[in-house]
């Protein structure tokens, strides 16, 4: 327990935790303090000034993010002071700012723009500086748009991309009136080591990274009578989409979602669940195949431990950092491709359509899977398999414009075929999902019997630690799996690209040895992604966490391998997993890439 | 004869003494907490500008506990107008190295640093010379103490204690947030000691000739002697070491070229003060007693008639806003608005009321940058604006 100290703010006093910033203390106690800088997620910067207060006995000003609470200490939130303070310093960071609000992607979701509001920043007085700099916007990268002009260098994207993932594609450069967010060499974002995970862009205050819209395309895409459009619907997106349309944190919107979607005018509403229930089937049948090879064959093509390939972020993380690792990738496409591919095959003949009149949409919690819809092996169907990648937040912003009263729709069902959800697929929006969906298929397919988990919940996968570890032990398998006999499959969860290189140091190193490893790029799993709702801290995370979980433990079906539509599309169409048409469709390849 | 004037000069920091084997092996000697108090009743403060009792600060650093302490000698001369520090580098690095060890000594660090400015590089040879032959003794007298020099790379900002040490680290040279301080956690978050070179150089007069000799000099609340770096419209720049608390009137009487209109005491981030205010107008920390006192790291440029108080100020802000780290609101943009207002102001753009909006931006300045320099700028703006208004308009 921490000690507890007494602190007076505006002649209050209250009882603060020794080691707490002023703005925890004042928060805590009910006093809002702005702030832009400051992010729950990331270490404190401190740099923005916005969150200035007067401390008794001091001339200057505090930054009351930064400035540890004392006993007795005595803070003033809003003295004239320090309104006239933050009042020009609203005004210093407009004067920078490109303050085109109406033209801007961010436009009612910026924080900027609330504390002009909220300070009611009317005068011109100072001289508009974005004028005098050579702004250009970067669009060249399929997911993220950087526009420097609206930048108010408060560095939450440096520090999100360094801190939470490890990667450091955006860096300061410069100093003084130059001093700009920026890349290895200034290039653009296409050409650097960015992961176009987005996270930079879920915790950016301002429009300065936001993601590349595709909502014009799926408008004119439905607008065609010649075009049959399905979209697909990620995990994730059904418990995050319900914050950006009025609703709290956790609720789970799939009924109404799906009837949104279909109000838009979408021919077909399919569930990227199907394809994840697939992801299982493919990848436990590669994971327990790789066993074999190894352990059995000692087959030196295969390398244990194998990773999940899901995470498009972290596809592109393990091209550019660890591409001697890329063998211990799973071959296995993402959800979202293999729906893609078999939107416009398997999907096209069933419901007797020309797969080149179909357009292919799906709704991520993710701006990277923009980017994997674009690579360029992405064409198995013959055509291109996924056409457009929108969000959750654009798909907010679509119902938004089509006047849809969301919260009061009536809840509809995923249509047919490959619609059918189950509890397993349910949860790859958690991080720990993956695994635990991939341990209650893989254990049943091997011994025939359920993981010997209550209720299958395997809680040690579950959770927001960085790095987390599973292992069952194979007891009494079925004939073909003897091998398997008292082996102890080690498994881990990493979420977070710093925790996942912390995972990949480790096998590398052979510091630790593990059979199975579940990544995902974002912290908290897709249900953090880089597109689902701004804000995104670690409260809200663990209420969409919650509600991933509730959305597993009430569906009938629960396994991936007794989805009705897993078996019926394996009888009908790919005969069995890492079969020839599974091999073709449902599998890919990976390409090295470079760090510079 | 001419008339004696009120400026006492002094020579401690520059004579050649040669006994630093002496005083070091004395010294160490001697008990710490001795040695401390010595320090502190010497009222020594920091000669690099802010003026932070030395005393203290080492005091402050012997009390942290932790696995390792470090003592930084901050060699990071950029302040425009100063250039005492490269002296005594020069003619008398063993003072400061003694005094290091001195330091290390007393607050139990092993290691100790030299930040030296990137444009010094042409000192490092020498001085380097000097550490090997100081940690040579060092060994034969079994202290076991280390001396590295750190290259700067020739940003202003690096001065800062803070931001030198994220610098040190590998990192931009950006200030960190205070507190914590360097006493507490400094270079690699570890205890650290970070003097002025001239800070260093004044302690060995300390421990040489004891604290009363050197606090019997100045006047209270300013006491020992400082360097001077003297530039500007007079006939004998240079580097002059004076007693504390001399009224800038008499300085100019010494220096000035007869035509002096203003003097800019402390450098860019110091106060310009003009004619009318010589006479009022001391040299020293801030004391009860005093009149106004203008603390300075020793930079005295001198302006005659023929100066545009403008142009001195342009350039001023022209150089803040290029030097500032840019990471903080106030100080990033602020200097931009400040430079770029007062040209609006002089060509018309803006009314000369708009003086009055960019005074009151330089308060928020003061109160809310995250370091000295964004806090400092008001310093001359205000003090220029305010004394040469006609100037800045017409």
């Amino acid at each position: 327990m921490a000690k507890k100290i007494n602190i007076t703010i505006n002649g209050v006093v209250y009882e603060a935790n020794s080691g707490e910033t002023i703005l925890e203390a004042a928060r805590n106690a009910g006093i809002n303090i702005p702030t832009l800088c400051y992010h729950k997620d990331l270490c404190v910067a401190g740099n923005c000034r916005v969150c200035i207060v007067e401390i008794a006995g001091q001339s200057r000003l505090a930054a009351s993010c930064a400035t540890p609470c004392h006993e007795n200490m005595e803070v003033y939130t809003n003295t004239l002071k320090v309104r006239t303070a933050r009042k020009h310093i609203i005004e210093l960071l407009l004067s920078e700012h490109n303050a085109d609000c109406t033209r801007c992607y961010k436009n009612g979701n910026c924080e900027l723009q609330n504390l002009a509001a909220e300070y009611k920043i009317m005068s011109e007085d100072l001289i508009p500086l974005a004028a005098y700099k050579n702004y250009s916007i970067d669009m060249f990268s399929p997911s993220i748009i950087k526009d420097d002009s609206r930048c108010i260098r408060c560095q939450r994207c440096v520090r999100t991309c360094s801190e939470l993932q490890g990667v450091n594609a955006l860096t300061v450069a410069y100093k003084g009136d130059q001093m700009k967010i920026s890349t290895f060499f200034e290039k653009s974002m296409n050409e650097i080591v960015c992961t176009n995970c987005g996270q930079c862009v879920i915790h950016c205050p301002t429009g300065a990274l936001i993601e590349k819209n595709y909502i014009e395309e799926v408008w004119e895409a439905i607008a065609d009578p010649d075009k049959h459009v399905v979209v697909q619907t990620a995990p994730a997106v059904r418990i995050g989409l319900g914050e950006e349309l009025g609703l709290q944190p956790g609720t789970r919107v799939t009924g109404k979602m799906v009837a949104a979607l279909k109000s838009l005018g979408f021919d077909s509403v399919l569930d990227t669940d199907f394809t994840a229930d697939l992801t299982i089937m493919e990848e436990g049948s590669e994971l327990l195949n790789r066993l074999k090879k190894v352990l059995v064959d000692k087959d030196d093509n295969f390398k244990l431990p194998m990773f999940t390939s899901c995470s498009p972020g972290w596809i592109k993380y393990i091209e550019h950092m660890y591409p001697d690792m890329l063998q211990h990738l799973s071959s296995c496409k993402s959800p979202q491709q293999m729906f893609g591919a078999l939107a416009k095959t398997y999907y096209a003949k069933a419901r007797k359509l020309d797969p080149e009149k179909i357009v292919s949409v799906s709704v991520m919690p993710c701006t990277a899977k923009k980017f994997e819809a674009n690579r360029p092996e992405m064409h198995d169907s013959g055509f291109r398999d996924v056409d457009l990648v929108i969000t959750t937040r654009e798909l907010a912003i679509m119902i938004k414009q089509a006047g849809i009263d969301f919260p009061k729709l009536n809840e509809l069902k995923y249509d047919r075929i490959m619609g059918v959800s189950t509890g397993a697929s349910v949860i790859f929006g958690a991080t720990g999902g993956v695994m635990e969906a991939a341990l209650r298929t893989a254990y049943e397919l091997v011994t025939g019997r359920e993981i010997p988990f209550e209720n299958l919940d395997i809680t040690p996968v579950r959770g927001m630690k960085g790095v987390r570890e599973a292992s069952v032990i194979i007891d009494n398998p079925l004939a073909e799996w003897k091998f398997l006999d008292g082996v102890e499959i080690k498994c881990a969860v990493a979420h977070g690209l710093i925790n996942a290189k912390k995972v990949v140091e480790a096998v590398k190193n052979k510091d630790a040895e593990y059979h199975f490893i579940e990544i995902m790029a974002c912290p908290g799993g897709c249900l953090g992604g880089g597109g689902q709702p701004i804000p995104t801290n670690s409260e809200i995370r663990d209420k969409r966490a919650q509600a991933i979980y509730e959305e597993d433990a009430n569906l009938p079906i629960r396994k991936s391998h007794e989805n009705t539509e897993i078996i019926k599309i394996y009888n009908e169409f790919l005969e069995k997993p890492l079969g020839e048409r599974s091999h073709h469709l449902l599998h890919t390849f990976y390409v090295e890439r470079k760090r510079h | 004869m001419t008339r004696e004037y009120n400026l006492k000069r002094a020579d401690f920091i520059f004579r050649n003494e040669n006994d630093w084997e002496h005083i070091l092996s004395r010294t160490l000697k001697k008990d710490r907490r001795e040695l401390i108090n010595e320090l502190i009743s010497s009222e020594l403060k920091g000669r690099g500008g802010a003026g932070f009792p030395t005393g203290l600060k080492w005091k402050l650093t012997s009390e942290s506990e932790a696995p390792q302490k470090y003592v930084i000698c901050n060699a990071d001369e950029g302040e425009p107008g100063t250039f005492k520090d490269r002296e005594i580098l020069m003619k008398v690095p063993f003072k400061v190295l003694t005094a290091m060890a001195i330091c290390a000594y007393i607050t139990g660090a092993n290691n100790g640093f030299i930040y030296l400015r990137g444009e010094y590089k042409f000192l490092q040879h020498d001085l380097q010379k000097a550490i090997d032959e100081f940690i040579y003794y060092c060994n034969d007298i079994n202290f076991k103490f280390s001396i590295d020099i750190f290259m700067g790379s020739g940003a202003y900002i690096c001065g800062e204690e803070t931001a030198l040490m994220e610098s040190m680290e590998g990192f931009r040279g950006e200030p960190r947030n205070k507190p914590p301080f360097p006493t507490g956690q400094g270079y690699n978050r570890m205890p650290t000691v970070i003097n002025n070179v001239e800070t260093l150089a004044h302690t060995y007069t300390i421990f040489k000739h004891g604290a009363k000799k050197f606090y019997d000099l100045g006047v209270q609340f300013s006491r020992g002697t400082k360097l001077f770096s003297v530039s500007g419209d007079t006939p004998k720049p240079g580097i002059y070491e004076l007693e504390l608390g001399m009224s800038l009137s008499d300085f100019v009487n010494d220096f000035g070229d007869g035509d002096t209109k203003a003097v800019q005491v402390g450098g860019a981030s110091g106060f310009l003060v003009p004619r009318k205010k010589f006479s009022e107008t001391n040299i020293g920390y801030k004391g009860k007693l005093t009149g106004i006192s203008l603390p300075t790291g020793g930079s005295m440029m001198l302006f005659n008639s023929t100066r545009s108080m403008y142009n001195v100020l342009d350039n001023y802000l022209e150089f803040f806003r290029e030097e500032s780290c840019g990471q903080c609101t106030p100080c990033r943009v602020g200097c931009q608005q400040l430079h770029m207002g007062i040209k609006a102001v002089k060509q018309g753009q803006k009314p000369a009321s708009y003086l009055e909006k960019l005074l009151k931006l330089t308060e928020t300045m003061q109160y809310t940058a995250k370091c000295g320099l964004g806090q400092s700028v008001a310093n001359s703006f205000s003090s220029i604006v305010e004394n040469f208004r006609e100037e800045m308009i017409y």
